[in-house]
């Protein structure tokens, strides 16, 4: 089980132009670990996340586009594996936040919680790639390797609440964000 | 075929004169026999086959945000199954998402609110109280506002509904 601000901070240290799609926690989190104009956190619904990045990975082939997904989010759009597997983007890594419950809407557990394997559910949908990650130092030394495979990947990330961040919806729905993640995605 | 009311080609060829390269559908009993299999079988366009409508909501926007305009072809069903989507990402998040939605079991030449079938009769009011704009689009004539709609809805940064309301041969 790893810290999951913990596991963000591994991950920004080791970005370098991605496209970064955080839904919920996630999201609240990686916008104070790490600002960046390629952050997308505009989701809107719950569930939509990899959805969202599936557009934006069809749209930009040449991006790589990380997704951080929760349990509770994908349960409410579990075909969107098959759509993503149909489509085959090569530049989508879809790494699923694992903490079994609704950690945003109090806490409650999600139905069979921890009992799920995700990274099966992707593999049998049609991903490329699968990894079940248990450790922050396992995630560390694995990443360089899902960030250079050919996607769709899948990594369920093992999770549980770090350090609290302070919430802001609004920032996350905010249109001049998003109008400047487009300006910015469209010079890089 | 040429004498039938409302023909696929000319909506297809719409969505070109539009800039549309990317279709999201869900197959719709209206417009998948003779549009979405044209348009599946037409290499300018990239088709987006969804399992759920919610999802080709959030698929369009990703592309806009990714610089693409696209359509999103569905049935009316699909279209009440995702309404927090198109609140949520849509119409609350600014998002240009153009719904193409088939109003199975509309009267030909009847117009939605009036139709017998509960399901269609609903869907404009629905619209109109989201504050999203709606085209019908039931005959030759009707499909060359598609592509200005289109135009509309991106420049404004808007969600857009283009409904068909009989099956285009």
């Amino acid at each position: 089980m790893m810290k999951r601000d913990e596991m963000l901070k591994a991950f920004a240290r080791q970005r370098k132009n991605e496209i970064v799609v955080a839904v919920y926690t996630a999201a609240q989190e990686i916008t104070h670990i790490q600002p960046n104009d390629l952050n997308y956190t505009f989701v809107g619904a719950m569930g939509q996340g990899s959805s969202h990045a599936l557009g934006l990975a069809l749209g930009r082939p040449d991006k790589k586009v990380i997704v951080f997904d929760g349990d509770g989010s994908l349960l409410m759009n579990l075909g969107s594996l098959v759509t993503i597997a149909n489509q085959a983007p090569k530049n989508y890594v879809h790494c699923l936040c694992e903490n079994g419950c609704y950690e945003t809407n109090g806490s409650v557990p999600t139905p069979r919680a921890g009992q799920i394997r995700f990274a099966e559910l992707a593999k049998t949908a049609g991903y490329k790639k699968t990894y079940e990650i248990g450790d922050l130092d396992e995630w560390e030394r694995k990443l360089p390797e899902i960030l250079k495979d050919e996607g769709p990947v899948f990594v369920t990330l093992k999770v549980e609440p770090g350090e609290v961040y302070p919430e802001n919806f609004p920032r996350l729905y905010n249109i001049e964000y998003r109008e400047k993640f487009r300006q910015t995605l469209a010079k890089s | 075929m040429a004498d039938y009311p409302l023909t696929a080609e000319k909506i297809k060829q719409e969505f070109k004169r539009a800039g549309i390269r990317f279709v999201v559908a869900l197959p719709d009993r209206v417009t998948s026999h003779y549009l979405l299999k044209g348009i599946l079988a037409d290499r300018d366009f990239h088709a987006v086959q969804v399992c759920k409508e919610d999802e080709g909501i959030s698929i369009c926007s990703g592309l806009y945000a990714a610089g693409h305009k696209s359509v999103f072809m569905m049935q009316y069903t699909g279209f009440l199954d995702s309404i927090n989507a198109i609140r949520g990402v849509a119409v609350e998040g600014h998002f240009p998402v153009c719904m193409v939605v088939g109003l199975l079991g509309k009267e030909p030449d009847i117009a939605p609110t009036k139709s017998k079938k509960y399901g269609v009769k609903i869907i404009e009011p629905i619209l109109d109280v989201m504050g999203i704009e709606h085209h019908l689009i039931e005959r030759d004539g009707d499909v060359a506002q598609i592509a200005p709609v289109i135009e509309k809805a991106f420049a404004s940064s808007s969600p857009t509904a283009i409904l068909i309301g009989r099956e285009p041969r």
